[in-house]
């Protein structure tokens, strides 16, 4: 956590503003878009196109980012893969984005671990919001941390390891820390167990007990000297001789002191654990699930006992989504499995064990290291079947073949290298090139059947679709479109016919105008000519 | 032809293009994100969907060549187009994205080449209608009018 786990209001001013956002997408168009609508939000954006990148970016600096936010198809790494990775190893929240909103996709990422999914288009106002998730998260996390303790036992033992008092500062932070958390917890609580040595004990609202460093160091001696084991309430109580201390204040230091403890004992475990790394960050497009999953596992090996486990299929699961929702109820039953080996469940486990499905694993010693499983999350659909439509037997696949083809060749790509055409049709995307850009030589030849394709039949009739324009996507060759329709030579020749001094269009916007025109041709001659009167 | 007239214009085909569909709000979202540090925004914008619309338009109609047709591959050129058309606002494209991809998923070979057709049409219509439109802004912008946006 940057700046243990302060805000960035607390290093720069304005907070929601300086938001550092990485932004993740494979489509540039969206990429350079989420990238203005970031900035008027005052945040600072960072863009990568790649999720190897990205993930490469964050753990160079871990630190360096406040909120993720990635599409969910990308083409080197699922969204949701990232997903994991991100959540696992920075614990940053991210957001997924998707032009899919199904509720499969949604729940899905919602499972992954995002704090959110916004389906594109985007909104502006939905990317002002994303400060939320960074703030509750810290929130999150901090509120954790106290509600386990209450009291900052990690900062006493500090202190009473190092054999001195510090400055009351300190001690009056621990408490204050303690009575926020507390005072939360409390608000129910029954007020007659808090009681101050010269508290009003006819007041309604009780003050709370401050547990000192010396209070403390005292019931930790008491503890020590009864033996953690045998150790009670009541027993301390008497041990720690402290007058207006009452049994129930202690009991429920004593829980906070077991958690804590407990909390520790965890936190070496894990420290042994990820001494022997991660082992093969793998991102091989054909198993998306696999090294998000590999790196968790390994990550928390004791947390996750190996031993129920075996994978069937050499390591190969499937997860449908259905596993998903089932794995959802079964949190508890995993949970409970993963504590009778000894490990106590902390927060990230429920993450991995929302991807641990109800099936059993075994682990795959294909290294001399213990890989756990490999998953496979299934892409939206299910591809069982090869379509086998053999289009050289049937006659009728022949001609929707031969259909097939002339579009090709009309946009000249399969007989010709895509690299040759790209160059050339994209100067027809200057906006003043006026010559017709031959991208399509066959066009014009090359007739679109109208039998085989009845939609455009439609075109043909409704003249608000600019005529044959739909024949000729990439054409804006005059004489072809004049020749198709007589209400467009009737409006040229009328265009023709005004004063050239009153127009503004040049003569290629004149082509141009019929086969743009949205509404009816005839109206908009209506139009212009009554301004052209004017 | 004079300044107002021209803003009239275009705004009159703003109006039409929005209204029959061609496009929708995130354009006037796209709009309203120019400004003076990014004067011609909606114009870079456009001309990427322009680029990203040819080559995907491209990959489709080899995906379709195919034989056998992998209707997976064929999906993922349709959804990645579908999201790039969300990009700008072109709503009719999307649409017939949407469709399209029904019949990548019942591996209709006839619908996605319909499909496909019919992408082609409505990605000229709009390409010429958008091109129109800034042509119309060059016009005005050269007369030193301002360009007025959708509302």
């Amino acid at each position: 956590m940057d700046n243990n786990g302060c805000l960035p209001c607390t290093r720069r001013e304005g907070f929601p503003a300086g938001l550092r956002v990485l932004v993740v997408d494979d489509d540039p168009t969206w990429l350079k878009i989420l990238e203005k609508m970031l900035k008027k939000c005052s945040y600072q954006v960072t863009t990568c196109c790649l999720a190897t990148e990205a993930l490469k970016k964050l753990r160079e600096r871990k630190d360096a980012f406040d909120i993720v936010i990635s599409d969910v198809n990308m083409p080197d790494m699922n969204g949701f893969k990232l997903l994991e990775h991100v959540g696992l190893e920075m614990d940053l929240p991210v957001i997924m984005m998707s032009v899919d909103g199904e509720t499969s996709r949604v729940m899905k990422g919602v499972q992954h671990g995002a704090c959110d999914y916004l389906l594109k288009p985007i909104r502006m106002k939905e990317l002002r919001n994303i400060w939320q998730h960074v703030l509750r998260k810290r929130i999150h996390e901090g509120r954790e941390f106290e509600s386990l303790e209450g009291f900052d036992f990690e900062g006493i033992h500090h202190l009473m390891r190092n054999g001195q008092d510090q400055c009351c500062d300190d001690v009056s932070l621990f408490a204050l820390e303690d009575c926020i958390s507390s005072t939360r917890k409390r608000k129910d609580a029954d007020n007659k167990h808090d009681e101050r040595e010269f508290g009003d004990s006819s007041s309604t609202k009780k003050a709370r007990v401050v547990w000192s460093v010396d209070l403390h160091q005292k019931f930790v001696q008491a503890v020590n000297q009864i033996g953690f084991d045998k150790v009670g309430p009541k027993k301390i109580l008497d041990l720690m001789n402290v007058p207006w201390l009452t049994r129930e204040n202690v009991a429920s230091h004593l829980q906070k002191y077991r958690l804590y403890l407990s909390r520790l004992q965890k936190q070496r475990d894990q420290k042994k654990c990820s001494s022997s790394g991660i082992k093969n960050p793998d991102l091989n497009p054909k198993d998306p699930g696999s090294s998000s999953i590999k790196n968790s596992m390994n990550k928390q090996q004791n947390v996750v006992s190996i031993d129920g486990f075996r994978c069937p299929n050499n390591g190969l699961v499937q997860l449908h989504e259905s596993d998903f929702t089932v794995s959802e109820l079964n949190k508890t039953e995993q949970r409970r499995a993963l504590a009778t080996n000894n490990i106590i469940p902390d927060p990230n486990m429920t993450k991995v064990s929302q991807i641990v499905l109800n099936q059993t694993f075994s682990p795959l010693n294909s290294e001399g290291n213990i890989e756990v499983f490999d998953c496979t999350i299934p892409t939206q659909y299910t591809w069982n079947q090869v379509p086998k439509r053999k289009l050289q037997d049937d006659p009728k696949s022949q001609s929707i073949a031969s259909m097939v083809s002339s579009p090709s060749a009309a946009s000249s790509i399969a007989s010709s290298a895509v690299d040759n055409i790209i160059p050339v049709q994209s100067k027809s995307l200057m906006v003043n090139d006026q010559s017709s850009v031959t991208s399509n030589p066959g066009l014009k030849t090359q007739e679109f059947d109208a039998s085989l394709i009845p939609e455009l039949e439609f075109y043909q009739q409704n003249l608000l679709w600019g005529g044959e324009a739909a024949f000729s996507p990439l054409e804006e060759d005059l004489n072809f479109f004049l020749l198709q329709s007589e209400c467009y030579n009737d409006m040229n020749f009328g265009m023709h016919n005004i004063d050239t001094s009153d127009y503004y269009y040049d003569p290629g916007l004149i082509a141009d105008v019929p086969n743009h025109l949205l509404y009816d041709s005839a109206d908009y001659s209506v139009v212009d000519q009554s301004l052209f009167i004017a | 032809m004079d300044v107002l007239q021209l803003q009239r214009k275009l705004r009159e085909h703003q109006a039409a293009m929005l209204r029959e569909g061609f496009l929708d709000d995130q354009f006037s979202q796209l709009q309203k994100l120019q400004d003076e540090s990014s004067p011609d925004f909606v114009i870079e914008v456009v001309k990427m969907f322009f680029d990203d619309s040819e080559k995907l338009l491209n990959n489709m109609t080899r995906a379709l060549g195919q034989v056998p047709v992998d209707f997976k591959q064929v999906d993922a050129h349709v959804h990645q187009y579908k999201g790039s058309s969300a990009s700008v606002g072109a709503a009719r494209v999307k649409n017939v994205c949407a469709t399209f991809r029904n019949f990548c998923e019942t591996q209709n070979l006839e619908g996605c080449v319909r499909c496909l057709q019919q992408l082609q049409n409505e990605y000229s219509l709009l390409k010429n209608n958008l091109q129109y439109l800034f042509r119309l802004q060059e016009q005005i912008q050269a007369a030193g009018g301002s360009i007025p946006t959708i509302e």
